[in-house]
C-alpha cells in the first residue's frame, strides 16, 4: 500500500517500494488554471530535497516544482508534453510528473499526511 | 478601527450577479470586480470564442457621449486631442484612435463612433476618469460631455456572433465591420457596433444599465454563446496582436513605436494639430527609435510581461510587454519592444530567462537558491498591422507566422 505525503509547496508524493511518484495537488492545479506546458526532469538525474526539478506553465503563470525528497529520477511522464491538461484533469493520477528513488525514506517524516495537508489548504483560504 | 478591504472600494457592473450565478472566478480589475474565468476555463473559453460565440462583460469600460454645442463641430474639436481622422467619419462609421500627450505618448486608446448627432467614445476602464477630465479641460467650449459610465457594454464575439445576435435583431446581418447602429434588443434600445477585441467577427452592444442582464441572458440562452472571462479576452487579443493599454502602450510609447501609424489619418500626418504632433510626424518620416514586434518563442516556455529581450550576445534590446500561451496557436507568443535595428521580421532574438524573473510564482513558494540563467531563443514575427474581414463571415485562421487570413473582403483599420 502506497504512502501518500504532501509538501507545503503543494506537491504530492506517493511512495511504493522505495520509489515515489510526484505531482501537484488538486489545490495547486486549481490555483494555476489550465496547464499548457510541463518541463519534466531527465531520467537519471540526482536531486536534493527542495531542489527545483520541473516547471509547470499555466495560462496564468509559471511555477517551479521542487523535489519533495532527495534521490534519483527513475521516470518522467513524457505524455504531459502532448497532454499537459492531464495535470488539471487528474492531478493525482495521469497528471504525475516524475518518479524518484528515495535516498533516505526518513525524509518522508517531515512531510504532511492527507489530514494535515487538508488543514493546511483550509488555512490558506 | 475596521480595516478597509479592497472589496469596499471595488465597483460592480450590472452583470455582477449573473457572473456569480454562472460560477465565475471574480478578481479585481481596473477598480471593478470582474470575472476572470468561468467553470469552462480560459483555454476552452478562448477556443469556444474562435469556433462559435463568446459573450464578454465589458461594462467597466467608459462610454462617453460628445454633442456639438451650437455652431461648433464635435469631430473637429476631438481632433485636437487625437491623431485619428475623426472629421472624416460619416454617420454610423467607427474608428480606432488614441489620446496623445505633448511628447507623443499615449494617454489612452479608444474607439470613436459617429451617430450623426453625437460622437460615442469607448475608453479603457482604468483611464476613464482621467480621460473625462482631459476632455472636459480641452473641449468644454465646443461640446456637451456626457459620461455614460452606468451603461452596460457587452461584446459578442466569434464566427457565430452574427447568427446569435441576428436571432433578436435581424438587421445586424447587414452591418459592415467598424460601423454602428441603434438596434432594439429584447425591447431595449441599444447601440451596436460591428467590432471587438478578439480578432474574430463580432459586435459590441451598449445597453441601458437596467436592460444589460436581461440582454445577456437572452444571448446566453442560445447554446452557441458562452460567457467568457477576462483571461480568455487577454489571450484572444494577444493572438490578434492587439495592444493592451498600460502594458503594450502607455504614456512613454508613441503610436508610431507601437505600430499604429495605420490609425493616423493621412491628412493629420500632413497637418498635425494634435498633442505631440511634431514628434509623431517626425517618427513617421524618419522611423521610431524602437518598434513593437510580435515574438514567437521557439520552445514551449512562455515569455511573460517584463522578460528582457536580448541579442545573441546577451545585450538587452527591450522587453516583453505582453506574453502568454495562444490556445488557437497552441504555443507561446508575445509582443514587446526592441530597438529599430532588431525589429525586422525574422530577427533571431533571445529571452533572458533567469530563475525567478520570467518564471513568476503563482502560489507561495520559497525563492530558488540556485538561479539557472539561460536564454531561450525566439524570433520576431510580423504583427497584423491591420485586420481585414469579409463583410459578414470573418473566419479566424492563424498562419504559421502568426498572420491573419480572412477569406476576402475590405481591409479596415481594426482596434489595435
Amino acid at each position: 500500500m502506497a504512502t501518500v505525503k504532501y509538501t507545503d509547496e503543494h506537491e504530492w508524493i506517493s511512495v511504493d517500494n522505495g520509489v515515489g511518484t510526484v505531482g501537484i495537488t488538486d489545490y495547486a492545479q486549481e490555483q494555476l488554471g489550465d496547464v499548457v506546458f510541463v518541463e519534466v526532469p531527465d531520467v537519471g538525474r540526482s536531486v536534493a530535497k527542495g531542489e527545483a526539478i520541473a516547471v509547470v506553465e499555466s495560462v496564468k503563470a509559471a511555477s517551479d516544482i521542487y523535489a519533495p525528497v532527495s534521490g534519483e529520477v527513475v521516470a518522467a511522464n513524457g505524455a504531459l508534453a502532448d497532454a499537459p491538461g492531464d495535470v488539471n484533469l487528474e492531478p493525482m493520477g495521469k497528471g504525475w510528473f516524475f518518479r524518484i528513488r528515495l535516498a533516505d525514506p526518513k525524509e518522508l517524516d517531515g512531510l504532511m499526511d492527507q489530514a494535515k495537508y487538508e488543514a493546511f489548504v483550509k488555512s490558506l483560504a | 478601527m475596521a480595516a478597509t478591504t479592497a472589496s469596499d472600494t471595488l465597483k460592480r457592473t450590472p452583470l455582477y450577479a449573473l457572473h456569480v450565478a454562472l460560477g465565475a472566478k471574480i478578481v479585481p480589475f481596473a477598480g471593478y470586480e470582474m470575472p476572470v474565468q468561468y467553470p469552462m476555463g480560459i483555454l476552452n473559453e478562448h477556443l469556444h470564442t474562435r469556433s462559435a460565440a463568446g459573450l464578454f462583460d465589458v461594462s467597466h469600460m467608459g462610454q462617453i457621449r460628445l454633442t456639438a454645442k451650437p455652431g461648433r463641430n464635435a469631430a473637429v474639436a476631438l481632433e485636437r486631442l487625437v491623431p485619428g481622422d475623426i472629421a472624416g467619419l460619416k454617420p454610423g462609421q467607427m474608428r480606432y484612435t488614441q489620446f496623445t500627450n505633448d511628447q507623443g505618448g499615449i494617454l489612452d486608446d479608444l474607439m470613436v463612433t459617429s451617430t450623426g448627432d453625437h460622437l460615442l467614445l469607448v475608453v479603457n476602464a482604468a483611464c476613464k476618469d482621467a480621460d473625462l477630465a482631459h476632455i472636459r479641460r480641452h473641449l468644454s467650449d465646443d461640446v456637451e460631455i456626457e459620461p455614460m459610465f452606468a451603461r452596460g457594454l457587452l461584446a459578442l464575439q466569434g464566427p457565430a456572433a452574427v447568427d446569435v445576435l441576428a436571432a433578436h435583431a435581424p438587421q445586424v446581418r447587414g452591418m459592415t465591420f467598424m460601423t454602428g447602429s441603434f438596434v432594439m434588443i429584447g425591447g431595449a434600445e441599444c447601440y451596436v457596433t460591428r467590432s471587438g477585441y478578439t480578432g474574430c467577427d463580432g459586435f459590441e452592444i451598449s445597453t441601458p444599465a437596467d436592460a444589460c442582464e436581461s440582454i445577456a441572458r437572452l444571448l446566453l440562452a442560445d447554446a452557441r454563446a458562452k460567457p467568457i472571462g477576462l483571461g480568455a479576452r487577454d489571450s484572444l487579443r494577444l493572438e490578434a496582436g492587439l495592444c493592451l493599454y498600460g502594458h503594450d502602450i502607455d504614456t512613454t510609447t508613441t503610436p508610431v513605436e507601437a505600430g499604429l501609424v495605420w490609425s493616423i489619418g493621412k491628412d493629420r500626418r500632413a497637418k498635425g494639430g494634435f498633442p505631440g504632433d511634431q514628434i509623431i510626424i517626425r517618427q513617421i518620416a524618419g522611423g521610431p527609435p524602437r518598434r513593437r514586434v510580435g515574438l514567437r518563442p521557439e520552445g514551449r516556455t512562455i515569455a511573460r510581461e517584463g522578460t528582457e529581450i536580448v541579442d545573441t550576445g546577451g545585450a538587452v534590446l527591450g522587453k516583453v510587454t505582453s506574453g502568454g500561451f495562444g490556445p488557437s496557436l497552441n504555443g507561446p507568443l508575445a509582443m514587446g519592444y526592441v530597438d529599430r535595428a532588431h525589429a525586422a521580421t525574422g530577427t533571431k532574438l533571445a529571452l533572458w530567462c533567469a530563475a525567478g524573473r520570467c518564471r513568476p510564482r503563482s502560489w507561495p513558494c520559497r525563492s530558488s537558491s540556485t538561479p539557472t540563467g539561460g536564454a531561450d531563443l525566439m524570433r520576431t514575427v510580423p504583427l497584423p498591422a491591420r485586420q481585414s474581414v469579409a463583410s459578414a463571415r470573418a473566419m479566424w485562421r492563424p498562419h504559421l507566422e502568426w498572420q491573419f487570413a480572412f477569406p476576402s473582403g475590405q481591409r479596415t483599420p481594426w482596434r489595435q
